[in-house]
């Protein structure tokens, strides 16, 4: 037991006095213990990842990135995007001022994979609830996608199928102030709250839900229809992901109780995956500069990869 | 006074605009407040992190939600 379970059994059955060894305090356990490690991880997270931040500006991205070849710059374009803050409506003018800078369409392209795919709500998420192993696992090819379906955009000459516009804008150079070191740990706590504030509901909603499964699911009851011994399962967890939009933080844990009801470590992977970064709409923004052709691409080569990262990772597990 | 609120129209972009109207009310100034929605124009003024807050055309903050009371600094 780990010092979050002991201090939720400590809550749940001498605090609140719920018998032990019944279906309710497990269930409430579960839930507090979750939601405890979880915050405590969320917050030290975002507060580190936001005091980088500070450092790592869109406009300072964009110049270190402006004219990079590929490989080189689609590594580079791919962990940047990492402490990136990412919301899908800063994706249509981040895609502006990338291209505007230089930035050549596939590096442009792997930094706007990896900024909404591989970032510290999930990061903390996974390293709470599933520990540094599938954690490490996710990040990794997380960057790995990022960087080769932006590689592989940028080998097909699809500069024609961004509109028009988009070539035409001519940015100002916004000024940055130098910042203090005061000023750092300022921006990082009020991110912090923010960002906090905003995940919360869907940690609870999600660690909620999952404490139900746990509670009420049998053992083993996904081990059919999604255990390692079903290959349409992978495919079709990426199309149920499309429509659920960027909630990494109220789904990871309901994965989380998936997979100890028997759903594979791949197809797991693959929907968290597919939730976080193939979203309805921000397909819809994205529209705005891209063309449907690239659009459709830019879809199909992630679900694509999502589906070999499920695939592969269900075939070494079993 | 000019105040432009940059944005492609999301959640924090309607809440900027409130804490400006209501900064602007506050101070007793005089200024007009616009949202820009348009995203060529948005880019040309090198924000690449919405919402943007923009008066007289200078960029005073970016990617975030300031206050009524910080914007109201900003004014002066």
């Amino acid at each position: 037991m780990d010092i979050f379970e002991q201090f939720a059994s400590w809550l749940v059955n001498g605090v609140l006095g719920v018998a032990a060894e019944s279906r309710a305090s497990d269930v409430a356990v579960y839930f507090v213990a979750d939601t405890v490690k979880i915050s405590v991880l969320l917050t030290i997270m975002i507060f580190l990842v936001s005091i980088l931040r500070t450092f790592i500006t869109p406009q300072k991205v964009r110049k270190w990135l402006g004219g990079r070849k590929e490989g080189v710059g689609n590594v580079l374009a791919a962990l940047l995007g990492v402490p990136t803050p990412f919301c899908s409506c800063s994706a249509v003018p981040l895609f502006i001022g990338f291209v505007e800078a230089g930035v050549p369409l596939g590096v442009t392209f792997s930094f706007l994979i990896s900024a909404p795919l591989v970032n510290e709500v999930a990061a903390a998420l996974l390293l709470g609830l599933f520990g540094w192993k599938i954690a490490a696992l996710y990040i990794g090819t997380g960057l790995f996608i990022a960087i080769f379906a932006g590689m592989a955009i940028g080998r097909m000459n699809m500069e024609s199928e961004v509109e028009g516009f988009v070539y035409e804008v001519r940015s100002k150079n916004l000024k940055e102030k130098k910042m203090s070191l005061e000023e750092r740990i300022g921006f990082a706590k009020s991110e912090t709250i923010d960002i906090t504030k905003r995940v919360a509901p869907y940690i609870v909603l999600g660690v909620a839900l999952g404490a139900f499964i746990h509670g009420f699911v049998p053992v083993g009851f996904l081990a059919g229809i999604a255990g390692p011994g079903n290959p349409l399962a992978v495919p079709v967890a990426v199309l149920i992901g499309v429509p659920l939009y960027s909630n990494a933080a109220g789904t990871i844990p309901i994965v989380q109780a998936l997979m100890a009801k028997g759903m594979a470590l791949g197809t797991a992977l693959a929907f968290m995956m597919s939730v976080t970064a193939l979203s309805l709409p921000e397909m819809i923004i994205l529209r705005k500069v891209l063309k449907p052709k690239l659009l459709a691409l830019f879809a199909l080569i992630l679900a694509v990869s999502f589906v070999a990262v499920g695939l592969l990772f269900n075939a070494i597990m079993a | 006074m000019k105040i432009e609120i940059l944005g492609g129209g999301c959640a924090n972009c309607a809440k900027l605009y409130e804490n400006a109207k209501k900064a602007v009310s506050d101070s007793g100034r005089k200024a007009t407040i616009a949202k820009v929605t348009d995203y060529a124009k948005i880019a040309s003024y090198g924000v690449m992190r919405t919402p943007a807050l923009v008066i007289d055309g200078e960029v005073k903050s970016e990617g975030r939600v300031p206050g009524a009371d910080e914007i109201k600094k900003m004014l002066k």
